[in-house]
This record gives structure tokens, C-alpha cells and sequence, in this order.
């Protein structure tokens, strides 16, 4: 502070905290700019083939042909960004900025992975929005107890219970009995939660592991003793797509959204759902005061208490229905874990989705994105080994929450409990 | 409408927080309740307004008993509650936060905002609130929370009003705008009671007034024939002194200096926006504003506690810009921090334990890696004694005194060394009436010992009473500086800078 011909306002603004998270960005940008350049570079003459449509489809695209100087004018991109923000220091557009940043990126991964071969880009966009159907409905799960300051780290439980109960009860008793007794059990779970911090008081991080591990004992412990003894108690029937007609006719669109079983339905409705009741019903806007001040709420008669109860039970529900996916819409049988994390992944799409509905699905579309990549280029013969291709989607996920999440805002009472005076 | 509460007893545990009151409230008439910090005047209202049940007693409104389960019944029966601190959601509308728990619906179980919009400038526009319906409550000034506040109680048609502490967070002149909107609430009829500790507002306001002592009411009258000398008395239980007696300062050489201090806050704002002042030896600088302008940050940088971006301080001589807070304390520098609970003590711990804080590690204490608890004892004892501090243990924990004690008890811890600056931010807050005067003349006698002594202080009277010099805050900066010998500041100007009129003038000294 002794450099008296820098004026104040000069040193402050080279200070502020926005601008210092500009400096950074623009780095990885360009940063990102030379890996693009270097790593994913392309032979020249060598071109990307990205098939659109099948044989059997209704109407008939041609092959989106992509020629590898496309990576050039990606690594062209990505610098002028990363430059862009270290002149500017363009805090407003920082977000934005990174976020299309990496969107090049994986545009030019994929071209570089797929040059000189040809690859189905609609199979693995359908593959990706079933991959985000766990992930969105967990997320939603978050939503909403979050949304009335109810921390839910037993998503990952709930998530493996639905899907335990799903291929039990549906394996003795029929898919749909089956899906019903998934949402249920999730939904005692989610009680079980609320009963533990609402009227306990319990912390609610240790409550939710406490859950997690309950259920992963339980069910792993089952799935191994019993299941492995008596195999008709674990071979539930799996719901199958169901085409809605005209609209699935639609390229790319159509196999993605309309040629798709229940759970992605569901969990397409059940956001817009969740979206309407949370912002334009009176019980939602009571329930995010419940969120972001208890005590207003309480002083104008509504039940904190209750409240909770009630969306912390529904919030359980809908993470057992996303449950259910993994056995009755998916493979049809149980596996120890085989949730494996796709509860956590819920909960950091629920933040970077800022705890809204539809933030938390878009959000859980590009972690499924990114996991449909990994297993597509996993037979693509990449150079990559398919660990590291593992890896990317969770460090693309670093990326964007420590560029986002200071500007995302938990509701304020979110892990606190409440007591009445 | 008109309620009369008929010998209302509560009692929390062993404590008598209300002992049979009684109490009429009239429509068109503003009823002035007066009683110090935790004399049971929330207590009595939370009753009135359904929080809390009686123990003994009954509550008539209109001649009829009513008994209320939960706020809901109350705020049916037309009691309306504007708490001290503010029941607003921050992240919600003007609009939303007005409708909450009574929404008008359309389909589908929507909110019908544009009815609820309707009724909001309805309402506004009979009492002239001029709330913007669609604004966010984070991004509006007190003030107007506080009118979203009534607003709130008048759209559900309350027909009591009952305003506790309304004028703690205002500046005088939003306390004259907030006047004003109570006299036309009276004109239409409403009841109002209007809870305060401060005598001169009674008297201005109301039209009766009860004062609470120790949960018992302790007098009744008309306040035309009233004096605040009347009233002090009736609430403190003995005669008090308003004047702090106090020669004319002799100011010596500066004891801190800050140069363009300018601190950010994490997102990168200015909290503190190139702010020069100085206290010196054996004067008291007094730093007015109203909350959330920065005096809080002021404390902060000159205490060490936060990092300043840019900028100078100067402790006698010593440039301590970027002094660890040790260091500085050791330098002679005394911290009264403004909340006590959050950073004054530890309320877990012992007084004793509490006394040595700030010196635990200090030879006297210390010997090696052990405490010396006989010794510190010894201390926590004595400082008590000085200090006015009333326990019958140093041994009981921190939490078991009472406010005004525990406060003492900071102030003991601070100034029982030898000090250079005494910084008191808020010292006598949730104080009462007789540990307020004694911290008052403390802070006096550490000025005349020749310390400089800086008070951050939200009620202007306090500011007014003990500086010989003050400084107003606003938004982040000094926007005004008046001598106060012999209290000639005045108090109007100095509240018309605390509302930012003064931006950009310079110092009126």
C-alpha cells in the first residue's frame, strides 16, 4: 500500500473478487484454447461423421459431416473468450463465457474422437436423457426439502431404496405394484428423515448418512443372503418405451423425448409439476417462506412443522419413483449400490440448478451427457484410456460449480432447524 | 374495537415474566407501552397476539373472553403484530411477503397475484404507505420494510396494531414519516399500541401510556401530564440522571488515524469506502448512522478482525494497517464488541473464564502451558467488584448473568488493563437503565485518564450524550463530521446526514 501513483479506485478494482474470478476464468478459457489446439487436433483431410437417423426411422436425415479444421476455429473460440475476459475483465459475462466455453470443448472432443469414423449422435443423446432421469428426479428430490430448509443427503438411500423395492415388490407382484411400493418406501424414508430433524433435531448431514448407510446395509446384505438364493424375488418385469405417436417421428428430437419409457415422462412432468406448485400455488410460496424465514412464517399461521413434514415425506417419494428407474426401468434386477452415487450427483445438480426444478434438470441433463459420452467414446478406440474419460464429466462438474456457485443462493434457513418460542 | 387484558400472568419456568396485568386498549387511540429490555413487554404482546398462551388471566375484546391457540387466531380476531425484528422473507416480493398465509386464489390453486397486487395499492394508497408492490424486500430500505410490515397487518384487517420497537432501526426523520402514518392509522380507527423505551417518543405519540417494571405495571397516566422524568422513574424504580456528567474534553495527540481505509465485503462491494478519521487522546468520538451503513465494518478494520483492501492506519504512530488483532490489543487497544453473545464472551464458559480471554496467555496467568485458574479467580473477582459485575460466583457460566451484567462484565475484561483506545460498539445495548449510566461514566473516566474513546452506537441519543465530536456514517463512508462540545450538535442535521442528505458536501464542523 505504499504505491501512492496507483489511485485508489485503480488498486480496488484490480481488488474486487469478481474481477479476480474473471482473471481465473479467462485462464482456463485459453487454457482449454491450447488443449484444443494441441491435444485434439485433427489430421487434416480427416473428417467427423455424425449419423442422425436409422434405417428404420420415418423420415430420413443425412450424415452431419463434420471436416477437422472444425477444431481450429474451436481453439479460435475458446481464445477469444479467455482473452476477452482478462481485457475486460468482464465479470457480467463470466458465467456465460465459461459455459459456452465448455460447450465448444466437447464439441471439439467429440470431433476429435470421432474423426475418420462414423458415430450415432441420436442413440447417444437418447442414452444421455436416460442417464439424467435418476440424476433430475434425485435432484428434485433436493428440491424439495431444500426448499423448506430440510438439508437431504439421504437422497443416495432413497435413490437405492426405491430401486430395492422396486425390484422386490415388482418381481412378486407386477411392475405397477411394484412402482407404487418403491414410492412408498421412499416416502417412509422421507419421513424417517423429517421425524429425525424436524422433531429431533438431529443434524440433518448426520441424519442423511445415517439413512445411506442403513439402506445400503440392509439392501446389500439382502440382495446377497437372499437374493442370490432365490432369483424369482429379483427379476421384476422392466416397463418398456412407450412411442407416442407423430411426435417420435420427429428426428433426433423424437427417439431423445417421445420414444422413452415411464420414468423419463415422469420425470419430465413431475419437474413442470414441481415448477408450477413451488412458484404460482399459495402452499408452494408458503413453503419456500417455510424455507427462507420459519419464523415469519410461523408468526403468520402457517405450521412450520407441517410444512416440513409433508414436502420432506414428498421429497422421499419422488427420489424412490427415481429409484425404481434403475430396476423396473432399466435392467429389471437389484444390484448392491447400484445406485452408486446418483443421489449425490442429484444434490450438486440441485445446486447448480439453484435449487429450481428446472435449473436441477437441465442441470442433471449434462451430468447424463456427459456419462453417455464416456460410455459411447469408451467404444470409439480413443487413445484416451476410459478411465480418464470417466473422469471428465465429474471435472467438467468442477468447473462449473466453482465458476457458478457464488452466484447461487441456498434458501437462507436451509440446515437449520426450527424452534418454536 | 377495543381489548382489555385482565390480570395476565406468564411465567417461563421459575420466572415471572408477566405478574397480573392489566391493560385497555381503545380504538382511534395510541396506547404507549414503556418498559426497559426484558421488563415483559413482548412477552405481554406475544400473548395479545396469540404466540404465547396465559398462564392466569383473560383477554376481552369488545367485552367478549376470547382465547387464542397460535398466532392464526389472533391475527383473526384483528390483533396485528409489526415485530422488532422484521417477519419478512428477503427473497420475496413486497407483494408476496403482504399475502403470505392469507393468498388470494385463482385456478388451479394459483396465486392470484394480480388481485393480491390490486389489494396491496388499495391499501396503500388509504394510508399513503406508497410501497412498490413488486419490489424485493432485500432491496428496500428499512424504512419501507417496516411500512410492508403494517401493510402486512392492515391487509388482514387488523384492527389492533401493535408496533413493537418501531423506531430502533429509523432515522429521526423516517421516525417523523413513521408518525405520521400512525396518527392517520388513529384517525381511522385503529388501536395502536406503541411498545418503546424511548420516553421522549411516549410523550410525542401517545395518548396514554403504561409502563412495565419487572413484568408488573408500574404506572398509568396521560403523558400531557407527564414528564420523561416522571416516566423514568416509574420505569426504573428510582430517579435517573440523563445527563452524563462530563468536563470539557482536553484532546491531546491522535491516538488512531485512519487513512482512506477502504474494505470490500466476499462479493467484492465496498463495505467501507475510503474513510479517514481519527480519535484523540482524551476525547470521545462518537459514530452515528443507521445500522448496516458500515459502522459495523469501521470496527472491524480498526480491530483487525476484517482485512482492509487498501489504505492506512495509524495507532499512536505505529502504522497497524495490517496488526494481527493480538497485536494490536497489545498495543494498548480495547474492543467492546457491539453483539456480546456472538463475540463479546463465551456464554458456556465461566465469568472467570471470560474475564481472562483477551489475557489468558499473558505470565500473570500462565505459567508454561498451564493456567493459573487460583490466580485468574483472584482476578474475576476483583474485576467484579470494580465493575459493578453481580453474580455470587465467578464460577457460574457466562449465560447465567443477566444482560447488563454480562455486559459489565465485557466492558471489565476490556478496560482493566492499561488502554490506549477504547472502542465500544453499541456498548449498552439490551442494557439496563442502571448498568447503562455506569458503562457511560466508565467510558467517561477512561477519556479523562487520557485514552481516546471511539463509541459506535445506533441510538443517536447515546451518540449525542457522551462525544465530544461526531462522525456520521453513510453507505460505506463519512459523510459528515460536528463538534459536539457541550452537546451543540444538532441533532436534526445530524439526522438528515445519516440519511444520506449531506453525500458529497463534506464535513459541517
Amino acid at each position: 500500500m505504499t504505491d501512492v501513483t496507483t489511485t485508489p479506485t485503480q488498486a480496488e478494482k484490480l481488488d474486487s473478487a469478481a474481477n479476480r474470478k474473471a482473471r481465473v476464468m479467462g485462464g482456463i478459457l485459453i487454457a482449454l484454447a491450447l488443449l484444443v489446439l494441441f491435444a485434439l487436433d485433427v489430421v487434416p483431410g480427416q473428417s467427423a461423421t455424425f449419423r442422425l437417423t436409422t434405417a428404420r426411422d420415418a423420415i430420413q436425415l443425412p450424415n452431419l459431416v463434420v471436416p477437422g479444421a472444425f477444431n481450429m476455429v474451436c481453439a479460435a473460440i475458446l481464445a477469444f473468450l479467455g482473452v476477452r475476459q482478462f481485457l475486460e475483465g468482464g465479470a457480467r459475462w463470466t458465467s456465460l463465457s465459461l459455459g459456452f466455453g465448455l460447450l465448444v470443448l466437447v464439441l471439439a472432443f467429440l470431433v476429435w474422437a470421432t474423426a475418420g469414423t462414423a458415430f450415432n449422435l441420436t442413440s447417444m443423446l437418447k442414452a444421455a436423457v436416460l442417464a439424467s432421469v435418476p440424476i433430475a428426479l434425485g435432484g428434485l428430490a433436493g428440491v424439495m426439502s431444500e426448499r423448506v430448509a430440510v438439508v437431504n443427503i439421504a437422497i443416495e438411500g432413497m435413490l437405492l431404496a426405491g430401486a430395492f423395492a422396486g425390484a422386490l415388490i415388482g418381481s412378486l407382484l407386477g411392475g405397477w405394484i411394484g412402482l407404487v411400493g418403491a414410492i412408498l418406501v421412499g416416502g417412509c424414508f422421507g419421513l424417517l428423515l423429517a421425524t429425525l430433524v424436524v422433531t429431533f433435531r438431529m443434524d440433518q448431514i448426520i441424519a442423511g448418512v445415517v439413512i445411506n448407510l442403513f439402506v445400503l446395509g440392509v439392501t446389500s446384505y439382502v440382495s446377497s443372503q437372499v437374493f442370490s438364493e432365490y432369483r424369482h424375488l429379483n427379476n421384476a418385469k422392466v416397463f418398456r418405451a412407450w412411442e407416442i405417436p407423430i411426435l417420435s417421428d420427429i428426428p433426433v428430437l423424437g427417439p431423445m423425448l417421445f420414444n422413452q419409457n415411464l420414468f423419463v415422462y415422469g420425470a419430465f412432468i413431475l419437474v413442470g409439476v414441481a415448477t408450477y406448485y413451488l412458484f404460482h400455488t399459495k402452499n408452494g410460496l408458503r413453503a419456500r417462506a417455510v424455507g427462507e424465514h420459519p419464523r415469519a412464517a410461523d408468526t403468520l399461521g402457517i405450521d412450520v412443522y407441517i410444512t416440513r413434514y409433508v414436502h420432506v415425506t414428498v421429497a422421499g417419494m419422488v427420489a424412490g419413483f427415481g429409484g425404481a428407474f434403475f430396476t423396473l426401468g432399466n435392467v429389471g434386477r437389484f444390484e448392491e449400490n447400484m445406485t452408486n452415487g446418483r443421489g449425490y450427483i442429484g444434490l450438486a445438480a440441485m445446486i447448480f440448478g439453484r435449487w429450481h426444478p428446472v435449473g436441477a434438470l437441465s442441470a442433471a441433463l449434462i451430468f447424463g451427457f456427459a456419462d453417455s459420452i464416456q460410455q459411447k467414446l469408451a467404444l470409439l478406440n480413443t487413445p484416451i484410456p476410459s478411465e480418464f474419460l470417466a473422469m471428465a464429466p465429474y471435472i467438467a462438474t468442477i468447473i462449473v460449480v466453482a465458476g457458478l456457485v457464488g452466484r447461487s443462493r441456498p434458501p437462507a434457513a436451509d440446515g437449520k432447524p426450527y424452534v418454536k418460542e | 374495537m377495543d381489548v382489555e387484558l385482565r390480570g395476565i400472568t406468564k411465567r417461563f419456568g421459575s420466572v415471572v415474566a408477566n405478574d397480573n396485568v392489566n391493560l385497555t386498549i381503545r380504538g382511534g387511540e395510541v396506547l404507549g407501552l414503556l418498559g426497559e429490555n426484558g421488563a415483559g413487554k413482548s412477552t405481554l404482546m406475544n400473548m395479545l397476539s396469540g404466540l404465547y398462551a396465559p398462564d392466569e388471566g383473560e383477554i376481552l375484546i369488545d367485552g367478549k373472553q376470547v382465547a387464542f391457540d397460535g398466532p392464526s387466531d389472533g391475527i383473526e380476531a384483528g390483533i396485528g403484530m409489526v415485530h422488532q425484528h422484521f417477519m419478512l422473507v428477503p427473497v420475496f416480493t413486497v407483494a408476496e411477503n403482504v399475502v403470505l398465509g392469507v393468498e388470494p386464489t385463482g385456478q388451479l390453486g394459483s396465486i392470484d397475484m394480480k388481485r393480491a397486487r390490486r389489494q396491496v395499492a388499495e391499501i396503500n394508497e388509504k394510508y399513503g404507505l406508497h410501497v412498490p408492490p413488486d419490489a424485493l424486500i432485500e432491496d428496500l430500505p428499512v424504512g419501507i420494510q417496516q411500512r410492508v410490515e403494517i401493510l402486512k397487518v392492515l391487509f388482514r384487517s387488523a384492527d389492533v396494531l401493535i408496533l413493537d420497537e418501531p423506531t430502533a432501526v429509523l432515522t429521526p426523520q423516517e421516525v417523523r414519516e413513521f408518525f405520521g402514518i400512525v396518527s392517520m392509522l388513529k384517525e381511522a380507527g385503529k388501536a395502536i399500541v406503541f411498545i418503546t423505551h424511548k420516553l421522549h417518543e411516549i410523550l410525542e405519540i401517545s395518548d396514554r401510556v403504561s409502563v412495565l417494571r419487572q413484568g408488573r405495571i408500574t404506572g398509568e397516566g396521560d403523558p400531557k401530564s407527564l414528564t420523561e422524568a416522571d416516566l423514568a422513574e416509574m420505569m426504573v424504580g428510582r430517579p435517573v440522571s440523563f445527563t452524563v456528567d462530563k468536563t470539557v474534553a482536553d484532546p491531546g495527540r491522535p491516538m488512531i488515524e485512519m487513512d482512506k481505509v477502504t474494505m470490500l465485503d466476499e462479493t467484492g462491494e465496498k463495505v467501507l469506502d475510503r474513510v479517514s478519521m481519527s480519535v484523540r487522546a482524551g476525547e470521545v468520538v462518537g459514530v452515528a448512522g443507521v445500522q448496516g451503513n458500515g459502522q459495523t465494518e469501521l470496527v472491524e478494520a480498526l480491530s483487525g478482525i476484517e482485512k482492509i483492501a487498501s489504505g492506512k492506519i495509524i495507532f499512536d504512530g505505529e502504522d497497524i494497517s495490517h496488526a494481527t488483532v493480538r497485536e494490536r490489543h497489545s498495543l494498548g487497544m480495547a474492543h467492546i464488541p457491539e453483539d456480546r453473545h456472538k463475540s463479546g464472551m463465551v456464554e458456556s464458559f465461566t465469568i472467570a473464564e471470560n474475564m481472562v480471554l483477551n489475557n489468558y496467555y499473558a505470565p500473570e496467568y500462565s505459567k508454561g502451558w498451564a493456567i493459573d485458574w487460583q490466580k485468574v479467580a483472584e482476578t474475576a473477582a476483583r474485576f467484579c467488584i470494580d465493575f459493578d459485575v453481580r453474580t455470587p460466583s465467578v464460577f457460574l457460566p457466562g449465560r447465567s448473568l443477566s444482560g447488563g451484567n454480562q455486559q459489565k462484565m465485557v466492558v471489565a475484561r476490556e478496560l482493566e488493563r492499561e488502554t490506549k483506545l477504547v472502542i465500544a460498539s453499541q456498548p449498552t445495548r439490551g442494557v439496563d437503565v442502571g448498568s447503562i449510566e455506569y458503562i457511560h461514566e466508565r467510558l467517561i473516566a477512561s477519556r479523562d485518564e487520557g485514552d481516546g474513546v471511539l463509541i459506535v452506537s445506533s441510538e443517536l441519543d447515546e451518540i449525542m450524550g457522551l462525544s465530544d465530536r461526531i462522525y456520521v456514517m453513510y453507505d460505506g463512508r463519512i459523510v459528515a463530521e460536528f463538534d459536539n462540545t457541550g452537546g451543540k450538535a444538532d441533532r436534526n442535521t445530524i439526522g438528515l446526514a445519516m440519511a444520506g442528505a449531506h453525500e458529497g458536501e463534506g464535513a459541517a464542523a
